[in-house]
């Protein structure tokens, strides 16, 4: 058991991830790079689930900010792809902070409220603001970021262009992991959990419990606007979806699916809703049924879910062994 | 532009939409107040209740009085469901942390919203007014429809009748001392569980009244559930979550706001209602007349 | 060390304190003692913050701290345990004291370095001088009620008080639980020569380590004294043996 866990898993994944270019379908593809972009919107939101205790409601509007912040900056002013992204990143982080500041007042069941309110108010700008966002038609075409430099790199060179954005996708996700598991193994991390565990206590060993509150919504709005910026490349189009209620009601589900009480756990649950969706969409039109269904087994049967189960599965194993 | 009759039809609109808007929230704050459950699925009962209304008046025909029929038997059933849920699945979560009941309640908003879809389909329907009530004023030089003049009355009829359930009845004072404390309320030998159960039954026949009524002036399509969660919410926020009177006031500036803001963003006057929600939060963090939260 | 002028607060109307003015002397052991509701736990959530009282005021060490936030009142030097056992639950034991560690010496901004192992060593002194050392690893949620007041003691010492409010520290805790409770935080009080302050229904164990006690009946101070002077008060007679609560 010691040994299993010395494995350095996430490395492994990543590795593995790396080759999927090379089985040659498109379709494979696809999903990589949509698993890999969803991982990250869940780990993002896990900050606040699972390390800070708060139900957001309304993540998908942070997801949508920089999704569309990075397209319209490439599509419409010419701007190159990495300024973009980080523009994508940073207004996403900044509107965390102008509606974290009414969110997280007074308690935990106003955030859950004011996350879905304010949400709600994003998706409708994404809506109307015909100008600016497409209305509810969208911004088709945003171009592909200019990805021929990738040519020189050996082995590289005759990949298709999905193939070369899916690499760099993972790349850039990847060190997005690496720098959230960064912060929350760090002091700041600590204190979240603290305050996940026990607000009034926190308070009173002289933590600020609502600016840490706020830092951590700010956090994981940014990684969402980063995650969602991504997206939207990959999608070639931003449309209201993205911000819309049912897109923040997937992400929450995806990380309780995988389990909220594990850093990777939410990553593992959007691989699996991903492809649950693609199975069962072909089957059915009825989605979000199967996803309100999915997640009341989990609340009253597994609710650390698949890491946890996998978990407490492990640990009696262990305790069998040792007995 | 702003003529008086203009600024009298802005404020008729405004308040018969808070009076619907009140009738819904009130459920929500009320079970909210005694269970200490926020009901995200409350929005769905409202749908809920408006698809049963143009069921029943389907079944009924075009019989004058199928409509007066469908809002009671609608509003029931939803009732009903709201007891069922509570008893069979919501209950047992009552000892868990918050995040549980919010995350369940959330799960039904998906289901209740994709059942809906299954049951009546995703065209628009329409319930026609009653005829005892197809009529309008004329007030100077604006129509005030018969219909919109009952829910203007009708709202605050609403109001007392709870306001006086709650503090004139010994069911009502059993109530408002769950709220206060409910550990108290079970050494007394009060039945805290069939108390709880008939809150939300109560608070569910509000949303699905609401939906019920509601049909003769708007179309009843999915999506309305969200629609109507997020108003409730911003309508607590700025009253006091847990109040009354205070969910009365919120409905009617929320109505107010919604039918003046138009003339200064016209097409998003919804915004000026945020703007309005986040000043409040600043100054009133507990709402308008709500008790404040121990920090 | 602190002292309260008039603090009154009231909710819906019921008065739970009612403008109640208390001093207590620094490096003393004071106990504030009253039937169930008299207005007890009130009175501490007023002086450190937790609500704002609706007139009077508090100093502490000379400066104002009436209306100031829990998070700034505890970084001032006063530490506090709550009636309820109020700990990380799913944290560690270590975890437990390190979070409180890290609050109190400034580093909690800190997202880029690492907290594993941070502070052990202050943190395994701490726990030693609780008696906890060996259960460090272990989930806070899994020790004994016993254990968690003490880690709950541990908590608010981290943060290195001068001052330190407890409020009933052996409440639910057997006979001999009690006992060593009490020894425990005598010894720590006279290590660290903390200003003590503490609710207790246990009157033998405040006649015991008490220097001064005050009674506090339907929020109002009765009586204010020495411990011989209190246990001779007509009116706290009245009140604990009279006419019942």
């Amino acid at each position: 058991m010691a040994l299993l866990r010395r494995v350095p898993w996430a490395v492994l994944v990543f590795v593995a991830a790396a080759t999927v270019p090379w089985l040659g379908s498109r379709f494979y593809t696809f999903l990589a790079t949509d698993i890999a972009i969803l991982a990250l919107f869940a780990a993002s939101l896990n900050l606040l689930l699972g390390y800070t205790g708060l139900v957001s409601f309304g993540h998908a509007a942070y997801f949508g900010i920089g999704a569309y912040t990075c397209a319209i900056l490439m599509k419409t002013h010419g701007v190159p792809f990495v300024p973009a992204l980080l523009a994508g990143t940073v207004n996403a982080g900044a509107c965390a902070l102008v509606f974290g500041l009414f969110c997280v007042r007074s308690s935990r069941i106003y955030f859950s409220m004011l996350t879905l309110a304010f949400a709600q108010i994003v998706w409708a700008v994404c809506f109307k603001w015909n100008s600016v966002t497409g209305g509810e038609q969208g911004l088709n075409n945003v171009p592909y970021p200019g990805l021929d430099w990738m040519a020189v790199i050996p082995m590289l060179g005759d990949l298709r262009a999905g193939d070369r954005y899916y690499l760099v996708v993972l790349v850039l996700v990847g060190l997005a992991f690496a720098a959230l598991k960064r912060i929350v193994d760090s002091p700041f991390g600590r204190i979240l959990t603290a305050i996940r565990e026990n607000a009034e206590r926190a308070e009173f060993v002289g933590v600020d419990v609502r600016r840490y509150q706020l830092a951590s919504f700010v956090v994981a709005g940014a990684f969402a606007g980063f995650a969602g910026a991504l997206f939207g490349l990959f999608n070639r189009g931003v449309f209201p979806d993205f911000a819309h209620w049912s897109k923040s009601a997937e992400v929450l589900i995806m990380a309780i699916l995988g389990g909220f009480g594990s850093f990777w756990g939410p990553a593992v649950g959007a691989g699996v809703l991903v492809l649950l969706n693609q199975q069962i969409t072909s089957y059915t039109q009825y989605w979000p049924l199967i996803l309100g269904s999915i997640l009341i087994v989990l609340l009253f049967v597994f609710p650390g879910g698949i890491v946890g189960a996998l978990q407490a599965a492990v640990r009696r194993l262990k305790e069998r062994r040792d007995a | 532009m702003l003529t008086p009759s203009f600024l009298l039809a802005q404020f008729q609109s405004g308040l018969t939409a808070a009076m619907f808007l009140f009738i819904v929230a009130s459920g929500l704050s009320l079970i909210f107040g005694v269970l200490r459950v926020l009901n995200f699925a409350h929005g769905s009962f409202y749908m809920l209740g408006a698809y049963m209304a143009w069921q029943v008046t389907q079944w009924l025909g075009a019989a004058s009085v199928s409509f007066w029929i469908a809002v009671p038997v609608a509003a029931a059933t939803v009732a009903i469901l709201g007891g069922v849920i509570e008893r069979l699945l919501l209950r047992h979560l009552y000892g868990r942390e918050e995040l549980y009941q919010l995350l369940f309640t959330y799960a039904l908003v998906l289901i209740l919203g994709d059942a809906a879809r299954i049951l009546w389909g995703t065209q628009q329907l329409a319930v026609p007014r009653p005829p005892l009530l197809a009529g309008s004023f004329d007030v100077m030089g604006i129509v005030v429809p018969h219909y919109n003049l009952f829910i203007i009355v009708l709202g605050p009829l609403v109001a007392l009748g709870c306001w006086l359930l709650l503090s004139r009845t010994g069911t009502g004072r059993m109530i408002r001392a769950a709220a206060w404390d409910r550990e108290m309320l079970s050494a007394l030998g009060a039945d805290v569980g069939r108390l709880y159960t008939l809150m939300f039954m109560a608070g569910s026949f509000l949303a699905g009244l609401g939906g019920a009524l509601v049909t003769p002036v708007r179309s009843i399509t999915p999506g309305m559930d969200v629609d109507i969660i997020v108003e409730c919410f911003i309508v607590v926020v700025i009253g006091g979550l847990g109040s009354l009177w205070g969910t009365f006031l919120g409905a009617i500036i929320f109505g107010q706001v919604l039918a003046f803001g138009i003339l200064i963003l016209p097409g998003f006057s919804l915004f000026a209602v945020f703007v309005l929600m986040a000043f409040v939060l600043v100054v009133r963090p507990a709402g308008l007349l709500g008790r404040p939260v121990k920090r | 060390m602190l002292e309260a002028k008039g603090i009154a607060k009231s909710f819906n109307g019921f008065a739970a304190v009612g403008g109640v003015s208390l001093a207590v002397p620094a490096g003393g052991v004071t106990a504030v003692i009253g039937p169930n509701g008299a207005g007890k736990s009130t009175l501490f959530n007023l002086l450190t913050g937790h609500l704002v009282p609706d007139s009077g005021s508090v100093a502490f060490q000379g400066r104002d701290i009436t209306g100031a936030a829990p998070h700034a009142i505890c970084r001032m030097g006063i530490g506090r345990s709550f009636q309820h056992t109020n700990i990380f639950k799913k944290l560690t034991v270590f975890g437990n004291v390190q979070a409180a560690l890290i609050a109190h010496r400034r580093k909690a901004h800190q997202f880029w370095t690492r907290s594993e192992g941070l502070y052990r060593d202050e943190a395994l002194a701490l726990l030693e001088a609780l008696g906890l050392a060996d259960k460090a690893d272990a989930v806070a949620d899994s020790l004994s009620h016993g254990n968690q007041k003490q880690l709950e003691l541990g908590i608010a010492l981290a943060s290195d008080p001068a001052m330190l409010l407890l409020d009933e520290p052996t409440a639910g805790m057997s006979a001999t639980e009690t006992r060593e409770a009490i020894r425990l935080l005598e010894r720590i009080v006279a290590d660290r020569q903390l200003t003590l302050l503490f609710t207790e229904h246990d009157m033998e164990v405040v006649f015991q380590i008490a220097q001064k006690i005050a009674v506090l009946h339907q929020g109002r101070l009765i009586a204010e004294g020495t411990p011989a002077e209190v246990r001779n008060d007509p009116e706290v007679r009245r009140v604990y043996l009279g006419g019942g609560h």
